[in-house]
């Protein structure tokens, strides 16, 4: 029985097998900024500002001042506040979208990788159909038919987005599915239900994730895009891509009404990226480990 | 050691800076093989011997720290300039590694690497360098070499890329073969092949060759001398036959113990070792095989045995508790 | 057929057949294998790779439809089983792999892992699960309370091995198939793992189809040894005799490849000739013909089947050693 007399007890000690997390300054700074905004767009209505469609006729485009900390824009609207709206609308579409193309795109992948043969066949193609179509004629046509509205923008934006999420998800699957731990599985007698939900999804959540950072920015922007050409959300409400459009006709006087927005666009997209990015990197080395 | 040895590692040791704090993969090691010998190197994953041929080759991570001279043909390897490695590689010093399908450029063919090397190294023209690659593939048992130099590594099995390897390691008539378990991932029957070819270049070119491995049976048969590493050290040190004849560390009877042989009957218990191999980032105080050694006592723990000589001077080891010594000497 | 023991083997595979496709060519993995296993055996599987050893093994576990032929696990054909049945089925017959790191998830608990298979089978009480789970962790002697809450990568091959191990008795099934359990691990862990497979054999009544590429390895745990061959079955018979004095050369030449760890015994010299054909293309007739120094006319026109060169033991070869 000599053999059967394994003390963990040393292995254990020795194997502090967590690495030392490396996250940076820069990380917490894009961390932090995430979380202000989240915030901002939250309590947007409870924060004492002025509304964001009061239009003052009298005081357009006026620098800033106590009264209107960033000013007003050309319709006498409160820039903050229009902001702070901005940002609510900016991240119900570019979180909520990406969801859309996770829960959908995800789950087909992982069905066309797990199953293969031809179902899989025919959702990479019906993909590549959908990658193929281009966006802003899409776009276009739902608008058109459907009415601008926030709920057709996200949907367009999620639907556009399951290709993308579809590949991450496929390709994380085709290399687990071959890994022996899922074969263990079958051998088991477990369904393929269960294969697909306790053994693939735990392990293909994680990439996943972060390609979901990733495509908040991405949708971020194309919503902002949308919404400069005037796709997006409805006047009057308010969002960044919508005052940068807006701004463009007072560049040479108040050139700060399309530079706020960008600003906020641009610090809001650098954070996901960074964020992402860092959790990539995070989660990597323990993947490859293996 | 009669005449000069060609290669002489002297006091060598590799430092490696990781997460975890330093790691000593090559600790203090000295080893010496004269030319047309086969030194042996035997030890489980970790034991070091694979950063101990990196060290040779001065082929070691950036972050490594190398202590200790590698004198090799009366130049000190450690301290040579990069011009002077570079024409020494090839030219003097060759290395096959365990899997072809990595140490062969996958996207050139396999005539455009040899036929490169040669160029390179031999100063040989395009026409003559092929018509020595043919040579090459031949003698290292190739059959239809001409076709096979418009190949890509992937077309041809594992045996023949590792002859292919062999070939481009023996291009340049190298003094001194390093192979680092060279049939680790090939069948008995290609290993037994391979081996055998190794042996035969060995004979016809007078070369010095190390073969690191963790099969002593592979050891057994095909080398002069063995060098037993554990936890990066050199823990014994002996010509083959002394070596199996009249082990002295625990460790390498363990070793030799725990593999199973074809003449034992089935169902037999195997006397297993029991534990597992240390963890680098932490050594210990005393002997690394302590915890798992069967005679270990109180002074194994305290104090790190240095290699001492037995009773003839090629045959070093380190322990306190020796085995098959006569009792009184060496405790 | 013929071997079969005297009472009916636990498991009998009859003809089988098992190819797959690579990109437009066929591969044919396991060529009309067929053979017994007596409960309580160990049968030891042995070739070189490509030889189709792995195949089998997954085949005989239905991982891996097979094209023809049956596998009757203690009288019922596995191979016409389906869906619920052949999940039920599965508790019976389990199946360790070669690499104990990839074959845990990564994401969850050694706990976990080794309760699925209770939870699979529908034990609904978590009391009894946690129970079951300690008890077989004991046996392969890892501490249930140090091991447990962890995740695969804190551990080394051994002790994940180990795992596997208590993952493959935790439903106390009658048959496992080891696919190169040890070929991963380094050598001074071999040993402990194959003591722990044969004292589990014991302890727990097992039956063992025991696949590995190392002969001296096989030949210390099994009691009857087969070797394949580029799809077929060379020779099969108890491990003594076999190895004593083989019938097929083929069995001649890997035993005479092997190197033995005792400088006395000269390496035999041009052991082998040549590599293993393709198992896209294999030869016709006897597969081994290739390479074989007794091969002629016959060995190519004919396949040679399995026959009687002693008691026990069976050589499907024209021009057999013995």
């Amino acid at each position: 029985m000599a053999t059967l007399d394994l003390t963990i007890g040393e292995d254990v000690a020795a194997v502090p097998a967590r690495r030392k997390r490396r996250l940076g300054r820069l990380f917490w700074a894009a961390f932090g900024w995430m979380i202000f905004v989240f915030a901002v767009a939250l309590l947007a209505d409870v924060l004492p500002l002025p509304s964001p469609t009061d239009m003052d006729m009298l005081e357009r485009r006026a620098p800033i001042s106590a009264e209107h900390w960033l000013g007003t824009d050309g319709l006498g609207r409160d820039e903050l506040a229009r902001l702070v709206h901005g940002a609510r609308i900016s991240l119900v579409v570019g979180v909520c979208a990406p969801v859309i193309g996770l829960t959908f795109g995800g789950a087909l992948g992982m069905l066309a990788g797990y199953f293969r043969g031809r179902f899989e066949t025919f959702v990479v193609g019906s993909m590549d159909v959908l990658l193929a179509f281009p966006p802003l004629i899409l776009a276009l046509a739902v608008t058109a038919y459907l009415g601008q509205s926030i709920f057709n923008l996200t949907c367009i934006l999620g639907v556009l987005s399951i290709p993308a999420f579809m590949r991450v998800s496929r390709a994380a699957t085709l290399t687990l599915a071959r890994r022996e731990f899922v074969i263990a599985a079958q051998a088991i007698g477990a369904s393929h239900a269960r294969i697909l939900l306790r053994e693939l999804l735990p392990n293909v959540m994680l990439p996943l994730l972060v390609f979901f950072l990733l495509g908040v920015a991405v949708i971020i922007v194309a919503e902002g895009a949308l919404s400069f050409l005037g796709l997006g959300v409805p006047p009057p409400i308010s969002s960044w891509g919508s005052m940068i459009g807006e701004g463009r006709e007072s560049l040479e006087v108040a050139p700060q009404l399309a530079f706020f927005p960008a600003i906020a666009m641009f610090l809001t997209v650098l954070s996901f990226n960074l964020v992402g990015d860092a959790l990539r990197a995070l989660t990597d080395p323990r993947q490859g480990a293996l | 050691m009669s005449n000069a040895a060609l290669l002489s590692v002297e006091d060598v040791a590799v430092d490696l800076p990781t997460a975890r704090g330093n790691l000593r993969a090559v600790d203090r090691v000295d080893l010496a093989l004269g030319a047309g010998k086969t030194l042996g190197i035997v030890g489980e994953s970790g034991c070091g011997k694979t950063m101990l041929s990196r060290a040779i080759l001065q082929l070691l991570p950036k972050k490594a720290k190398l202590t200790g001279r590698v004198m090799f043909d009366g130049q000190d390897l450690a301290r040579c300039s990069a011009e002077t490695l570079r024409k020494l590689r090839a030219r003097s010093l060759a290395v096959v590694f365990q899997d072809p399908m990595t140490s062969l450029n996958p996207v050139l063919t396999v005539g455009t690497q040899l036929i490169e090397t040669l160029q390179e190294h031999l100063e040989l023209d395009a026409l003559s360098a092929r018509r020595r690659s043919v040579e090459l593939l031949a003698a290292v048992g190739i059959p239809a070499p001409e076709q096979r130099l418009t190949q890509y590594p992937h077309q041809l099995s594992g045996g023949m890329r590792q002859r292919v390897a062999i070939a481009i390691a023996l291009s340049c008539e190298p003094k001194l073969l390093i192979a680092d378990e060279p049939t680790t991932a090939l069948d008995v029957t290609i290993q037994a092949q391979i081996l055998d070819l190794l042996a035969r270049e060995q004979k016809r070119r007078q070369m010095a060759m190390i073969l690191i491995t963790h099969d002593l049976g592979v050891v057994a048969g095909r080398t002069d001398e063995v060098a037993v590493m554990y936890a990066g050290r050199v823990v014994e040190r002996a010509p083959t036959q002394i070596l199996f004849k009249q082990m002295h560390m625990p460790y390498t009877e363990a070793l030799l113990a725990a593999i199973p042989k074809l003449d034992t009957a089935p169902h037999t218990p195997l006397p297993a070792i029991s534990g597992r191999p240390p963890d680098p980032t932490r050594p210990l105080k005393g002997c690394s095989f302590a915890p798992r050694c069967r005679y270990a006592a109180s002074r194994c723990e305290a104090e790190k045995p240095l290699l001492a000589s037995a009773e003839t001077a090629s045959h070093q080891y380190a322990c306190f508790h020796p085995i098959k010594l006569a009792a009184g000497v060496g405790a | 057929m013929m071997q079969q023991a005297a009472t009916s083997p636990l498991l009998k595979v009859e003809n089988l057949v098992v190819e797959y496709v690579v990109g437009n060519k066929i591969v044919h993995a396991v060529s009309d294998v067929s053979l017994g296993i007596a409960r309580g055996e160990t049968l030891g599987l042995v070739g070189e790779s490509g030889c189709g050893k792995s195949t089998l093994g997954r085949a005989v576990l239905q991982l891996r439809a097979p094209v023809s032929g049956k596998v009757l696990f203690d009288g019922e054909n596995l191979t016409a089983m389906q869906g619920e049945a052949l999940r039920k089925m599965r508790r019976r017959v389990q199946l360790i792999f070669q690499d104990p790191i990839a074959s845990l998830n990564p994401r969850r608990r050694i706990g976990d892992i080794v309760a699925e298979p209770l939870v699979i089978a529908g034990v609904k009480d978590a009391g009894e699960r946690q129970d079951r789970v300690c008890k077989v962790l004991n046996a392969v002697g890892l501490d249930p309370a140090l091991v447990m809450g962890r995740l695969p990568h804190e551990f080394s091959g051994g002790q994940c091995q180990r795992i596997c191990i208590a993952r493959a008795l935790v439903l106390n099934p009658e048959f496992i198939v080891c696919d190169e359990p040890v070929s991963a691990l380094d050598v001074s862990i071999r040993a402990q793992i194959l003591n722990l497979l044969e004292e589990m054999k014991t302890r727990f009544g097992l039956t063992l189809l025991f696949i590995a590429h190392d002969l001296a390895v096989v030949k210390a745990v099994s009691d009857r040894v087969a070797v394949m061959y580029l799809g077929r079955l060379c020779e099969v018979g108890p491990s003594e005799q076999l190895f004593a004095r083989p019938a097929h050369p083929y069995t001649a030449l890997l035993i005479e490849a092997i190197p033995v760890p005792d400088p006395d015994v000269r390496p035999a010299e041009h052991v082998a000739v040549g590599e293993p054909p393709s198992p896209i293309a294999p030869p016709s007739g006897c597969r081994f013909r290739t390479r074989c120094p007794r091969g002629d006319q016959k060995c190519a026109d004919e396949v040679p089947e399995l026959r009687a060169v002693r008691p026990g033991q069976y050589a499907a070869c024209h021009h057999p050693l013995i």
